[in-house]
C-alpha cells in the first residue's frame, strides 16, 4: 500500500500541473523575470486553505489546471465610462483587439504592448516587470502573482511623463466559456505626472491579472475600476504599487457579481509625505449566483509623515460572502504615518456573511493608525424616515445603501467618474429591487 | 380630516399597552395641541399614525380624509397627505438634501398619479422655501441633516413639509433642543403653512412653542388617553399649574 501523499507533495503536483497549463514565453527584457518569477512560484507553491492568508478564500478553482468554465453575461447597458473622453484598449479573453482599440497617442503617455515590447531587450519597464511583485512577496505570499509574471502574455506598458489630458481605459471583454487571460501591466508616473487609469469588464472565464505600478516623487495615479458583471466569472487581481516622494496613489474598485474574486493591493510608501488610498465597493447577491469577494490589502510604511486609507465597503444578500483582511504595516522610523482602515458590510439577509481580519504591525512611536471593522443591517430608523417622507421601501432602501456605500465612493476625486460609479450602482440595485 | 377612534397601541416585543383608547378629531384649517407628561403616550400616538413599525394596534381606528391610515404603508400614508416632523431627525450620510428631498417630493406625485417636478422647477421651489426658513445653500447641499445643529435639523423638517405640503402636519416635540430664535423660526415657518385645507397636530411638553404657534384646541393626555380638552387656555393653565391638578381632576 502506497503511503498517503504529504500536503507539500500535493502541492507541489498542483502546482506543476498549473505551470504546465500555461505558455511560458522567452527571451526579450522580461525573460530573467519569468524565470525568476517561475522558480519563486515552484518554491511556494499554490496556495492552500491552511495557508494564513487563505483560509477564508478557497483557492481551488484559481488553481486548477483548466480555467472553470463561465457563461458570457450579455448586459443590455451602454458600456462604463463611455460619456468619458478617453484612450481605449481592449482585450477580448485577455487577447488585444486592435480595431476595437483606440490609436494609443496620447501627450506626454508612451504605451506599449507587453507581447511587443517585451520582444526587446531594453525597455524602461525592465526595471519594474516583475519587480515590484517579488517585493510584495514578502513578508506574505502571493503565488498567483508569481504565475502571472512568469505566464502573462500580454499587457499594457504605461510611462507618464507629462500630465495626461485624459485617462486610459483598458476594457476587459469576455467572449469564450472556458478562456482563461493573464495580463500584466506596467505603468510608470515619472516625477511630478499625472494618469487616471481605468479598467472595466470581466475579461474570461478565470482572469489572472498584475498591475505594478511606480509612482515617482510628485507624481499621482488615480485607478478607477468596474469588475464585470458576468455571474460565473472568476477573477485574481493584484496592484503592486510603490509611492515616491510627496506622490499620490488613489485606487478604487466597484465589484458587482461575479463568481468569485480576489483582489489583493500591496502598497509600499516608499517616500516622505506620501499619500496612498484604496478603496472598494463590492455588491453580491447569491440569487443570481454564488459570491465571493476577497479584498486582500497590504499597506507598508517606510516613511515619514506619510497617509494611507483604506476603505472598503460590502453589501451582501442571498448568502453572499464577503472577505476583507487588511494590514497596515509601520516600519521602524515611519514617524508620523497617518494610517486608517475601515472594512464594513452591510448584511441584506442573515444568509449572507462577512469575514474580517484587520491587522496592525507598529515598529515606530509617533504614528497615528487606527482601523475599524463593522457588520450591520439596514438602518430601521433611517429607513422609517425616508418612508414616512413617501419614499418607497425599495427606493428607501436603495438609497440607505448608496449611504452606506458613500465613503468608499468619495474616494474618486474626479466627479463625472464618481457619477458613473453612482449610475451602475444605481443601477444594480434598481434591477435587484433589494 | 383626522379621525382616531378609540385607538389602542401595544408595544408589539412587550405585553405593555401605550395608548388605552385615544378619540381625537383634527379639523382642516384647525390647529391641535397635545400636551401630558413624560411617558403619556403622545411620541407613540404620531408614530403609530405614520407607520412605524414596533407597535401593535389593539383596537380603534384612525382615518385621514376617510382612508384607513392603519392599513397603509408609510409611503402611502405620505402620499395621502400625512406627514410627521420628527423629534430626532435622522443623519443621512452620503445623500444629499435635495436629492432627498426631490426623491420624496417625486415619489409622492407618482403614488398620486401627479408628473414629477422637473430638476429645474425643483431648484426654484427649494430655493423659495428654504429663504424663509434661513436655510442656506450650503445646507442644501450636505448629506441628510450631517453636521446639521439641532436648531437646522427642525427647520429642515418644516423645509419638508413645505416642498411636500401635506395636508395632515403633525409635529412631535419640535421645540426641543430649541433656543428662543431658532423656536421663531420654526413657528413662523408652520404658521407660514396654516390654511384652510390643512390640518396640525402640535406635540409638545411645553407652552412656550404655544405662543407662537396659536393652537385652536388643546389636548391634555395622559396614561394613553386624552383626559381633557379645552381652548388654548388650557396650554396656560398647565405653564401656571403643572399637570398635577388636571390628572387629579381626571381620576
Amino acid at each position: 500500500m502506497a503511503a498517503p501523499k504529504r500536503s507539500d507533495d500535493l502541492r507541489a503536483e498542483a502546482t506543476a500541473a498549473r505551470l504546465a497549463a500555461v505558455t511560458v514565453p522567452t527571451g526579450g527584457f522580461t525573460g530573467a523575470a519569468r524565470a525568476a518569477a517561475r522558480a519563486r512560484l515552484e518554491a511556494m507553491g499554490l496556495p492552500g486553505r491552511r495557508d494564513e492568508y487563505w483560509r477564508y478564500t478557497d483557492p481551488t478553482a484559481l488553481n486548477a489546471a483548466e480555467a472553470p468554465e463561465a457563461a458570457v453575461f450579455t448586459a443590455e447597458e451602454s458600456p462604463i465610462f463611455g460619456a468619458v473622453d478617453r484612450i481605449t484598449l481592449v482585450f477580448s479573453d485577455g487577447v488585444f483587439d486592435a480595431a476595437a482599440s483606440d490609436d494609443p497617442s496620447l501627450a506626454g503617455v508612451e504605451i506599449a504592448r507587453l507581447a511587443e515590447a517585451g520582444r526587446a531587450d531594453i525597455h524602461w519597464a525592465k526595471d519594474l516587470y516583475g519587480v515590484l511583485e517579488a517585493r510584495g512577496q514578502e513578508p506574505v505570499a502571493r503565488p498567483h502573482a508569481a504565475l502571472n509574471t512568469a505566464a502573462a502574455a500580454d499587457g499594457i506598458l504605461i510611462r507618464v511623463t507629462g500630465k495626461a489630458a485624459k485617462p486610459v481605459h483598458l476594457v476587459y471583454r469576455h467572449a469564450s466559456v472556458q478562456s482563461d487571460a493573464i495580463l500584466h501591466h506596467c505603468l510608470r508616473i515619472e516625477p511630478g505626472a499625472e494618469l487616471t487609469l481605468l479598467e472595466s469588464g470581466p475579461a474570461a472565464a478565470r482572469f489572472n491579472k498584475v498591475l505594478e505600478v511606480d509612482v515617482a516623487a510628485g507624481g499621482r495615479f488615480h485607478h478607477i475600476r468596474a469588475q464585470g458583471r458576468d455571474h460565473e466569472r472568476r477573477a485574481i487581481t493584484h496592484i503592486f504599487a510603490r509611492v515616491g516622494e510627496g506622490a499620490l496613489f488613489k485606487s478604487f474598485t466597484m465589484t458587482a457579481n461575479g463568481r468569485m474574486t480576489r483582489n489583493e493591493c500591496v502598497i509600499e510608501i516608499a517616500g516622505n509625505d506620501a499619500v496612498a488610498h484604496v478603496a472598494g465597493a463590492a455588491l453580491g447577491d447569491g440569487a443570481s449566483g454564488a459570491f465571493h469577494h476577497d479584498d486582500t490589502v497590504f499597506v507598508t510604511h517606510a516613511a515619514e509623515r506619510c497617509e494611507s486609507r483604506q476603505v472598503f465597503k460590502k453589501v451582501l444578500k442571498n448568502g453572499a460572502t464577503g472577505v476583507f483582511q487588511g494590514k497596515i504595516l509601520v516600519k521602524p522610523g515611519a514617524q508620523k504615518t497617518d494610517g486608517y482602515q475601515i472594512s464594513q458590510s452591510l448584511l441584506l439577509d442573515e444568509d449572507s456573511q462577512f469575514l474580517a481580519k484587520p491587522e496592525l504591525e507598529i515598529y515606530a512611536d509617533d504614528v497615528k493608525c487606527s482601523h475599524g471593522s463593522t457588520t450591520g443591517a439596514i438602518d430601521e430608523t433611517a429607513l422609517f424616515y425616508l418612508r414616512s417622507r413617501g419614499v418607497p421601501r425599495e427606493d428607501a432602501t436603495s438609497l440607505l445603501i448608496l449611504s452606506f456605500l458613500a465613503d468608499a465612493i468619495a474616494e474618486i476625486e474626479d466627479d463625472r467618474l464618481a457619477e458613473e460609479i453612482v449610475s451602475r450602482l444605481e443601477a444594480w440595485l434598481a434591477r435587484r429591487k433589494v | 380630516m383626522l379621525e382616531i377612534r378609540n385607538l389602542q397601541v401595544k408595544l408589539q416585543d412587550e405585553d405593555k399597552q401605550i395608548l388605552k383608547g385615544v378619540d381625537l378629531t383634527v379639523e382642516p384649517g384647525k390647529v391641535h395641541a397635545i400636551m401630558g407628561p413624560n411617558g403619556s403616550g403622545k411620541s407613540t400616538l404620531s408614530y403609530v399614525l405614520s407607520g412605524r413599525d414596533g407597535y401593535e394596534v389593539t383596537g380603534g381606528s384612525a382615518h385621514l380624509d376617510g382612508a384607513d391610515l392603519l392599513e397603509m404603508e408609510p409611503e402611502d400614508r405620505a402620499a395621502a397627505g400625512l406627514f410627521l416632523a420628527f423629534q430626532y431627525p435622522v443623519e443621512i450620510p452620503g445623500v444629499g438634501n435635495m436629492t432627498f428631498l426631490r426623491t420624496a417630493l417625486n415619489a409622492q406625485r407618482k403614488a398620486r398619479g401627479e408628473p414629477e417636478v422637473s430638476a429645474g422647477d425643483f431648484l426654484k421651489l427649494v430655493r423659495e422655501k428654504a429663504k424663509t426658513l434661513k436655510i442656506d445653500a450650503e445646507m442644501l447641499k450636505r448629506p441628510v441633516n450631517v453636521g446639521f445643529s439641532g436648531g437646522e435639523k427642525k427647520r429642515n423638517e418644516i423645509l419638508q413639509m413645505a416642498i411636500l405640503e401635506p395636508t395632515m402636519c403633525i409635529l412631535d416635540e419640535t421645540d426641543s433642543g430649541l433656543d428662543v430664535d431658532a423656536m421663531r423660526l420654526v413657528a413662523d415657518g408652520v404658521n407660514a403653512l396654516r390654511s384652510e385645507g390643512r390640518g396640525f397636530l402640535v406635540i409638545t411638553h411645553y407652552q412656550r412653542l404655544l405662543d407662537h404657534i396659536r393652537p385652536d384646541v388643546v389636548h391634555i393626555m395622559a396614561d394613553g388617553r386624552i383626559i381633557k380638552t379645552g381652548g388654548p387656555d388650557l396650554a396656560l393653565e398647565v405653564e401656571k399649574n403643572g399637570y398635577a391638578d388636571i390628572l387629579a381632576e381626571a381620576l
